[in-house]
Formats: structure tokens, sequence, C-alpha cells
């Protein structure tokens, strides 16, 4: 066991060289983002489903949303506490984007931030963001 | 290193752990169960029609040029957001004008009238009650629902196109472009579509939903009618029993849901 010497300095050019990613990003990771909420949604002060729930799974919630109102053509939904909700993503006042109001400080912020692209916006519409558009 | 009894029972020992370990990371790294379980409802909305079998009468005694039917085709092109492409190819159709010979071509008799041969017609998605478009769609994007309308789940269609080979009636288009430049006026409460999905006519099933008839009909000024077909008292069954009506290619056996008074 001469090689001693060599074997920890190759272990920890090793080391170094794995972990250099998280030594690169040390300290310059961005702040998660802050969500605003719009006026009506404050004053609604809750979601479809408790706050907590909704950040968790508010994904699985528009998906068997979309499976409702399609293929079943339910569209309305009674929560654990009995209220009722109009299930739709983007259309009118009695929807997700009608009471958040705005999508780019709601939606998008969190979204960037955890690098997913839903593709809700292919084909949904913002009214906002179409406004300004066009 | 000698090979005795001790060096032995020590890998062994070793052993025996690392086996041990994998039961208890896997129990530490299944997820949770959710903390609680909710039991939320799906309901229709009460003002929802009701129908068992939706269908269509199209009177077309009362579209006697292409101006009647115009405004017919325009309140759907644009409540439904449907894009306008200059390329005839990429065209996107709900509902249209055809001629008689293409739109009955089973009907094709060497010498037709006068009426019949210059006519419009307008045509749109039989939604059949046999429909060969449900049992090509390889993912179930395409669906018959309860009430008789086919439908199509945009969320699922992965653009392959067998629906539009297998609609004898051609009925179904493909979005060969992104749609959303070629739409004069976005409507907002309709979602538009993307590149690389196939559309067609929904009997407005989103109108249905909240109560109100199908948007061609009400733009018609009563040359459309819309009802339950298995309702002996519907208006369309009233009227299908006192005219003299025809579908799109009956021999097929699809068993269309529009009909049309000559």
């Amino acid at each position: 066991m001469n090689d001693k010497k060599i074997i920890v300095a190759g272990l920890i050019i090793f080391i170094l060289i794995v972990i250099s990613p998280f030594l690169y990003n040390l300290g310059n990771s961005a702040p998660a983002p802050e969500i605003e909420l719009s006026d009506k949604a404050k004053a609604a002060g809750q979601c479809v489903e408790s706050k907590d729930f909704m950040k968790k799974e508010h994904m699985q919630v528009l998906d068997i949303w979309r499976n409702s109102v399609v293929r079943e053509g339910k569209r309305i939904y009674t929560n654990t506490s009995g209220k009722e909700y109009n299930m739709s993503l983007s259309t009118g006042e009695e929807s997700c984007l009608g009471c958040h109001t705005d999508k780019a400080k709601f939606c998008d912020r969190c979204h960037e931030y955890a690098s997913v692209s839903p593709y809700c916006w292919d084909c949904h519409t913002d009214p906002k963001e179409m406004n300004n558009g066009k | 290193m000698g090979n005795n009894r001790r060096t032995f029972l020590k890998a062994a020992g070793i052993s025996a752990l690392g086996i041990g370990t994998a039961p208890v990371f896997n129990l530490f790294a299944s997820s949770k169960p959710a903390a609680t379980k909710l039991t939320p409802e799906f309901s229709q909305k009460k003002s929802a029609l009701p129908a068992k079998h939706w269908g269509m009468v199209i009177d077309t005694r009362k579209f006697k040029s292409k101006e009647d039917l115009e405004p017919v085709i325009e309140v759907c092109n644009s409540i439904h957001n449907i894009p306008h492409h200059e390329e005839k190819n990429h065209e996107i159709k709900w509902i249209w004008e055809e001629e008689y010979e293409h739109a009955f071509t089973d009907a094709e008799n060497k010498y037709i009238n006068e009426k019949a041969k210059h006519l419009p017609f307008l045509v749109l998605c039989n939604h059949c009650e046999n429909p060969p478009c449900v049992r090509a769609c390889p993912t179930k994007a395409t669906f018959k629902r309860e009430d008789g309308i086919v439908l199509m789940d945009f969320h699922r269609c992965i653009g392959c196109r067998f629906c539009m080979a297998a609609c004898p009636y051609g009925s179904r288009s493909f979005n060969f472009r992104d749609p959303r430049p070629a739409i004069e006026h976005q409507n907002p409460n309709f979602p538009t579509r993307m590149k690389g999905v196939v559309e067609k006519c929904n009997f407005c099933a989103e109108r249905l939903a909240v109560g109100k008839l199908p948007a061609c009909v009400e733009a018609s000024k009563g040359a459309i009618a819309f009802g339950d077909l298995d309702d002996p008292n519907s208006t369309v069954r009233k009227l299908l029993e006192a005219n003299y009506s025809v579908r799109r290619k009956p021999s097929l056996g699809t068993e269309p849901s529009v009909y049309y008074i000559i």
C-alpha cells in the first residue's frame, strides 16, 4: 500500500468533479417565486379546495376536471364541503382564470421557476394576453 | 488473507445487513398517501338540455342560395375559433356547403332536377350512431357520448388522422398549421386548437351544457331543427314524420343523425 497518496488525491479530484455543478451553483440559486393573488382570489379566501391541497394537486384536479367536462359533460364540481363550482380553466368569470386574473403572476411564475411547461395554453386562452396581443 | 471461519462469518454478517437495508429504504422512499381523501362530486348544470339521441333536421327547401348559408357557417366559425387558411389543403371545416352530387353520392342519378343540381347543401359531422371514426381512434380521443354526440377530446388527440381516413363524410380537418394566427377575432369563451390535432363539429356540446341550442340552429331562422330523435314528440321527429327526408351515404350503415328534408 505505497500508493496511498495517489489514491487519496485521485479520490479528492473525483469527488470535486462530481460535486462541481453543485459548487458552481452554490449561492446563486434563484429565490422561490412569490405568487400574487388577485383581489378577487383574496376576497374569496379559498380556492375550490384547501390552499395546501391546491398547491400540491392542482394538476390532478385540472386533469380530473377536463375529463369530467369533455368526456362526461359534467361541468359542476361540488367540493368536499358542499360548495359548487363551474369547472373551466379559462372561460368566463366562473373559471380558474376568472378568479386568478393574472396568469403571468399566478401560473407562470411558479411554472418557470420549476421549469415546467404545461401545454394548457397551446389551446386555452388567457383573456388578458389576448387583449394585449391582438 | 486467511480463509478461516472468522472472515467468513464477517462477510456473511455484512451481506445480511446489506440485503436487509433494501426493504427499509423502500419503506422510507415510498410516498405518503394523501392525508385527506377528498370526495368531490361531479354533476351536470341544471340548465343543461337532456336528450337520449341528439339529431338535426336540415330543411333544404328553406336554403335557396349561398347567401342563406353564409350566416349559419359564419356564426359557427366565429364562436368556435375556426381558423381561415388561404391554402385549400389547410382548410378547417366544421360546417360548410357542398353540392348535391358530392353530398349525396348514394343518390347520384344520371339526370337530376335543376333545383337539386344548383342548390347548395349544408354539410357537417353527422354524429353517426355507428361512428367509424370512433373505432379508428387509437387513443379514444374521439368518442360517442351517451346522448349520441360524437365528440373530440383535443387533449388526447395525437394527430394520427386515422379518424379522417375512417370518416366517409370528410367531416374532419387536421391542423397542419398553428390555427391561432389565422383566427380573425378570437372568442375568449372557447379554446382554440393547436397544430397537430384533428377537429370537427361538436354539435355545440358546450352550448347544450348550458341550455342553449347549437349556434347554427339559432342562426338558421328555422331552417334547421334540433332535438331528441328518440322522443316521438320532439320537433325533429314531427318534421321527419311530415316530410320526406334523406341522409348522407346511408348504405354505409353509419346511421347519421343529420337528416335532410328535400
